[in-house]
């Protein structure tokens, strides 16, 4: 048996048992503030469609040897014409840090200017941080207009 | 000292209350060592002077500044272009923020060399430390807020190296960005960082910071400490001291408003999300030599992704260096602590150099 601040005998599982409820009300005290703010912190997911195809353009409206960054629903694409005319699309978020790659006529690649990762015209890191090579599009033509999807 | 009847008469009204004798007597005794490096004890104070100048230019900015992808680059372009001094002001708060965190660097290296930090001051070290973290946080945190072109790729590789963290990366970028991209969510979480949640995390540390300082003194240097009593020379901080801070902190101010006048800040190109990231493109200069260190690792390095190996690497020396009174006390000579500052120098030097030139 335990005493009071008043001298009187308390049992010791009746204040065990207090100092569990209250413990245990602190902690859902503590849990019902923080949840909330917690919760609040990340933001709702977005309702956007995701987007699956885009379309480009007219083949006429794109030089060979030459790239173009276009929306691909909230990110950015790039479209690369070859040398030899053939087209290919590519998610334009490089691999290494999230940087927006370009299309450098001058070495025939696929450049970041971030941390000077490159990748060849087949979206393969060729040198530089890149880990992987970018993500890569379906490319169809149809009567002429220019259609990338995922 | 004689006091006018006015001054003595409130002095005497306050002690009444709140016993400020005793802090009165406190500043009249305290002493500061003179020696040879004395000099160093003032780059605390002038860190210090340029965060006061930060909060006054910020409240400036403040009154004018609109977060939001339609409204931040086009209130930042008023400012620069339409408010009287607008360009001034903005341009202080940029060099300030420079020339805090590279008197903050100064101060750290100073105290690293003198070995004011090993007991009893590890404490001041690790708040001082955490001061630092904090400053290249606030430092990352503002440049995005004019939401230009190098802001928005310099988040979004910022950003990103929180994301390759394992388990909670894709949580934490989430935090941070408010979304999977940067946008506007972004900036509003970075301006709510920027000018609330900073400065809090950022004065009370400071707050203790100072407190540990004045009560435990200006630490003295070991071959100081060994001379004979008689020999060793002291500086009243009340007046002596503190006027010659006042001093500085004019010189500091002078050297501020050149630069801010010489070279304004730039604003740039608006960011846009559907531009390719520009050429050229680079982080403040106090966070080159990460930048270059991240351009060198190899995209695998073993069986690790360069990345993660790179942030795993600074990570884990942000905390070796913050708990470095820990690991080295007195008996570590003070030759190898001199050599770790200089090692670690170069590399930052080196690396920022390097990151410029290529």
């Amino acid at each position: 048996m335990n005493r009071d601040s008043a001298g009187r005998e308390v049992s010791r599982s009746r204040r065990g048992f207090l100092n569990t409820l209250l413990s245990v009300s602190a902690i859902a005290w503590l849990g019902s503030v923080f949840y909330p703010i917690t919760r609040y912190l990340f933001p709702p997911e977005s309702h956007e469609a995701n987007v699956r195809s885009v379309k480009v353009g007219m083949v006429g409206n794109f030089e060979p040897d030459s790239g173009t960054i276009f929306k691909f629903g909230r990110k950015p694409g790039l479209l690369i014409r070859t040398p030899e005319g053939e087209f290919r699309a590519f998610n334009a978020t490089c691999t290494h840090l999230d940087c927006t790659v370009q299309y450098r006529q001058d070495l025939g690649q696929i450049w970041c200017a971030c941390h000077n990762g490159k990748y060849d015209r087949a979206g393969n890191n060729v040198s530089g941080p890149p880990p992987k090579p970018l993500e890569e599009y379906q490319v169809t033509i149809k009567d002429g207009e220019i259609t990338v999807s995922s | 000292m004689t006091k006018k009847p006015v001054t003595k008469a409130l002095f005497k009204w306050i002690d009444d209350r709140f016993q400020i004798q005793d802090l009165v007597e406190f500043l009249r005794h305290k002493q500061v060592p003179r020696h040879g490096k004395s000099l160093w004890y003032y780059f605390g104070g002038i860190s210090l002077f340029f965060f006061l100048i930060q909060v006054v230019s910020g409240i400036l900015l403040l009154l004018y500044y609109k977060p939001g992808e339609d409204s931040a680059y086009e209130a930042v372009q008023f400012i620069t272009a339409e408010v009287e001094f607008g360009w001034l002001v903005r341009s202080v708060h940029t060099w300030a923020a420079n020339l805090m965190i590279l008197s903050a660097f100064i101060h750290m290296f100073s105290v690293l060399f003198t070995r004011a930090f090993v007991k009893p001051r590890e404490l001041t070290w690790i708040t001082g430390t955490l001061l630092l973290f904090v400053g290249l946080g606030f430092g990352f945190s503002g440049y995005l807020l004019p939401w230009n072109e190098l802001a928005f790729f310099a988040t979004k590789v910022g950003t990103d190296i929180v994301g390759a963290i394992p388990f909670i990366g894709d949580s934490a970028l989430q935090l941070l960005r408010g979304g999977e991209d940067v946008t506007g969510a972004t900036l509003s979480r970075f301006f709510a960082i920027h000018v609330a949640v900073m400065p809090a995390i950022f004065t009370l540390l400071l707050s203790v910071h100072l407190i540990m300082v004045q009560r435990q003194g200006m630490s003295e240097p070991e071959n100081w400490k060994k001379l004979p009593e008689g020999d060793k020379r002291y500086m009243p901080f009340f007046p002596h001291f503190l006027l010659r801070d006042l001093l500085i902190w004019i010189v500091a101010l002078n050297v501020l408003a050149l630069l801010a006048i010489l070279w304004p800040s730039e604003l740039g190109l608006k960011a846009d999300p559907f531009l390719p990231a520009p050429a050229g493109i680079m982080p403040e200069w106090y966070f080159i030599f990460m930048f270059q260190t991240l351009k060198l690792i190899p995209a695998h390095v073993l069986f690790m992704e360069g990345e993660l190996l790179g942030i795993f690497g600074f990570g884990l020396g942000a905390i070796v260096w913050m708990l470095l009174p820990l690991w080295i006390g007195h008996k570590v000579r003070s030759s190898t602590v001199s050599l770790l500052g200089i090692l670690v120098i170069i590399y930052i030097v080196g690396m920022t150099i390097w990151g410029f030139l290529v």
